[in-house]
């Protein structure tokens, strides 16, 4: 399809969108209403209740007596609080530590799944014996229901007696006659990197399957006339792959960043946030606000936090989508 | 790249033999990719070291899954030595003794929410896509980005208001509110991946099949159907695979008896002893659906979890 044809077919479709009676245009509309009403009913009233939630005092432990939405009556709430949920949220010592926390678990995992992902992309964009088998068995860590990995890790890889970490350390040491293997406490003495671990190790393949296409993207002829120029492998790498990869990297960065950002199951499963606080991330301690603690208003004023910190990060995910969005619906 | 199984799987999607009109769309498309794509298959050759290296790295990463695999046919004793016996005789035991517990309503809460969300989100994405593309309304474009926006707003900050609406409506530990949540959470996933599917329909086709008089059933059945058939097919096994695996709105929002595979799970690990072998059976019996499903969906994989916006 030309781009001269393609054009000549929009202004084809603009004029008969401008000849069009408004019950033709609702004609149109009425396949995508059903599911417009319906996300906007599920995932965007539920927000706005948020917000409302974030203004009272409300702590189950403690009811009140004045009726949240009369009509609903979805509980009872003391008091109306103003801003003191979020300057709770700012100020106080734990949800802090929470922020941090999210940030480091976040990027770390983020940033190492990138480059380890990029490094199996680059090796995967070469033919080898096996390559197919190689990326069927590569994507499964992502497949592995989340929960269940992260059990996995906790009991069969990081236990300190039977876990398979230690058990190889101990079978290496008797190797060479040693009676006994290094035992190390993973979880205990640094759980935020067993954390992060586990989860560079279900997301590298994400990674990787986004940076692979990309590659496959990639011409093939510019390629082949710089190596006829002379640049070595790692010139063209650096030069031609690299730049042309940037809105995939951008993009796995940034997807990336989105899920990881709601890190929920491995911090349930392995540290429950602990020891301490010491891996306690933001929607884990929403969760503990919310069903431990009981503050509602606590917890749903974190959450618009999280929500606002979230906005700021999709808004650059949003412009890479629509500029690899508006290369496709342009060709 | 797609080609080949693109066609085996119109082929198999064709209810008794394809129409003739879908055949030559068909072959248009294959025409059409050949032409963008030439030597997608002419990847430059990685020597011995090459193999190696890329071996090595993926077998590191896919260890932990073998490793689960081979403890869950361990007897329990096996499974919990220091050294590690890989070698030791192997058993169904693991396996045998999560159908004692009680795995299977778990299992079958899981199909429920994930089958039926998925139904729900197809029922709802096609023909929203199908207003996205074919014949599209004005703006579309900011429609899509306002499905795409939804899916970045984190689930735990809307966790409160649904707990209290749900316990309102009394559907507490009950699956219909998986669905819905489910069929929320994957729809604006569904809609991109199929608006990226239906663009493909050649215009042309269509255009001449209206100019031939062809009514919307016949265009839909005979030309856009046949040719999105493997993009429904990727869309559900996606949209499978993200119900599947939810857990954080499963364990607030289910109890014992709604509760789905990843709840089973965690409420697992309460019993003394050992329990190694057990786990790994439980853990690769309940993530066999989805490797299974993610396997099969493989080169779709990327369009879906991109959203559409990688090929």
């Amino acid at each position: 399809m030309t781009a001269l044809a393609d054009g000549a077919v929009d202004t084809e479709v603009a004029a008969l969108a401008h000849r069009s009676t408004a019950a033709q245009r609702m004609r149109r509309r009425a396949p995508l209403l059903p599911a417009l009403i319906f996300t906007i009913i599920i995932t965007q009233l539920p927000f706005l209740v948020t917000i409302g939630i974030s203004v009272l005092n409300w702590n189950v432990l403690r009811p009140g007596d004045n009726a949240f939405l009369p009509g609903v009556e979805l509980g009872k709430y003391e008091s109306f609080a103003g801003i003191s949920n979020y300057v709770t949220v700012f100020t106080d010592n734990r949800l802090r530590h929470a922020v941090m926390n999210t940030i480091v678990l976040t990027a770390s995992a983020v940033l190492v799944s990138v480059v380890i992902g990029l490094l199996l992309a680059v090796l995967l964009d070469r033919r080898f014996p096996g390559r197919g088998l190689a990326r069927t068995l590569l994507i499964a860590p992502f497949l592995v229901m989340p929960v269940a990995a992260a059990l996995l890790w906790k009991h069969a890889l990081y236990n300190p007696d039977y876990g398979l970490f230690n058990g190889v350390l101990n079978w290496i040491w008797q190797l060479f006659g040693a009676e006994q293997g290094p035992i190390i406490e993973w979880v205990t003495n640094m759980p935020m990197t067993a954390v992060v671990a586990a989860l560079v190790w279900q997301w590298t393949p994400f990674m990787m399957l986004i940076l692979l296409a990309g590659l496959q993207a990639q011409p093939g002829d510019i390629i082949e006339a710089a190596k006829v120029d002379g640049a070595s492998g790692w010139q063209t790498f650096r030069f031609l792959t690299l730049p042309h990869l940037r809105q995939y990297l951008e993009l796995s960065v940034l997807l990336g960043s989105i899920y990881l950002l709601q890190t929920f199951d491995a911090v349930f499963t392995i540290t429950q946030g602990g020891p301490g606080t010491a891996t306690t991330n933001l929607p884990y301690e929403i969760y503990l606000t919310m069903f431990r603690k009981y503050e509602y208003g606590e917890a749903a004023a974190a959450g618009v936090v999280v929500v606002i910190g979230t906005i700021i990060v999709a808004t650059f995910a949003l412009r890479t989508i629509s500029s690899l969005f508006r290369e496709e619906v342009g060709r | 790249m797609n080609a080949p199984p693109t066609g085996s799987l119109a082929r198999h999607g064709g209810p008794g033999g394809a129409p003739p009109s879908a055949a030559a769309a068909r072959g248009l498309m294959r025409r059409l990719r050949r032409a963008k794509e030439p030597e997608q298959g002419l990847a430059p050759r990685g020597g011995p070291l090459w193999a190696t290296l890329a071996w090595g790295l993926t077998l590191m990463f896919f260890a932990p899954v073998a490793w689960m695999v081979l403890t869950s046919l361990h007897t329990e004793a096996d499974a919990a030595t220091n050294p590690p016996s890989p070698l030791a005789s192997l058993t169904l035991n693991g396996y045998r003794e999560l159908f004692r517990r009680g795995v299977e309503p778990y299992l079958i809460n899981s199909a429920m929410a994930s089958l039926v969300s998925t139904a729900l989100v197809l029922a709802l994405a096609i023909p929203a896509a199908y207003a996205l593309s074919i014949k599209p309304v004005e703006k579309w474009t900011d429609v899509m980005f306002f499905f795409l926006s939804t899916k970045f707003l984190p689930a735990i900050a809307a966790l409160l208001p649904v707990y209290l609406i749900v316990k309102k409506i009394g559907l507490l530990d009950n699956i219909w509110a998986l669905i819905i949540l489910y069929t929320a959470m994957n729809l604006p996933i569904a809609i991109w991946m199929m608006r990226s599917f239906l663009a493909e329909v050649p215009r042309e086709i269509l255009e001449a099949a209206e100019v031939d008089g062809a009514g919307l059933l016949r265009v839909l059945t005979l030309i856009v159907w046949p040719i999105s058939m493997p993009g429904v097919a990727a869309t559900a096994l996606i949209c499978f695979i993200f119900s599947w695996n939810e857990f954080m709105l499963a364990v607030n929002l289910t109890g014992v008896r709604a509760g789905t595979a990843p709840v089973f799970l965690v409420g697992f690990i309460t019993s003394e002893g050992l329990f190694l072998a057990q786990l790994c059976a439980a853990a690769t019996l309940l993530s066999l659906p989805v490797l299974l499903a993610g396997w099969a969906a493989q080169d779709k994989l990327v369009r879906g979890l991109s959203l559409g916006a990688v090929k």
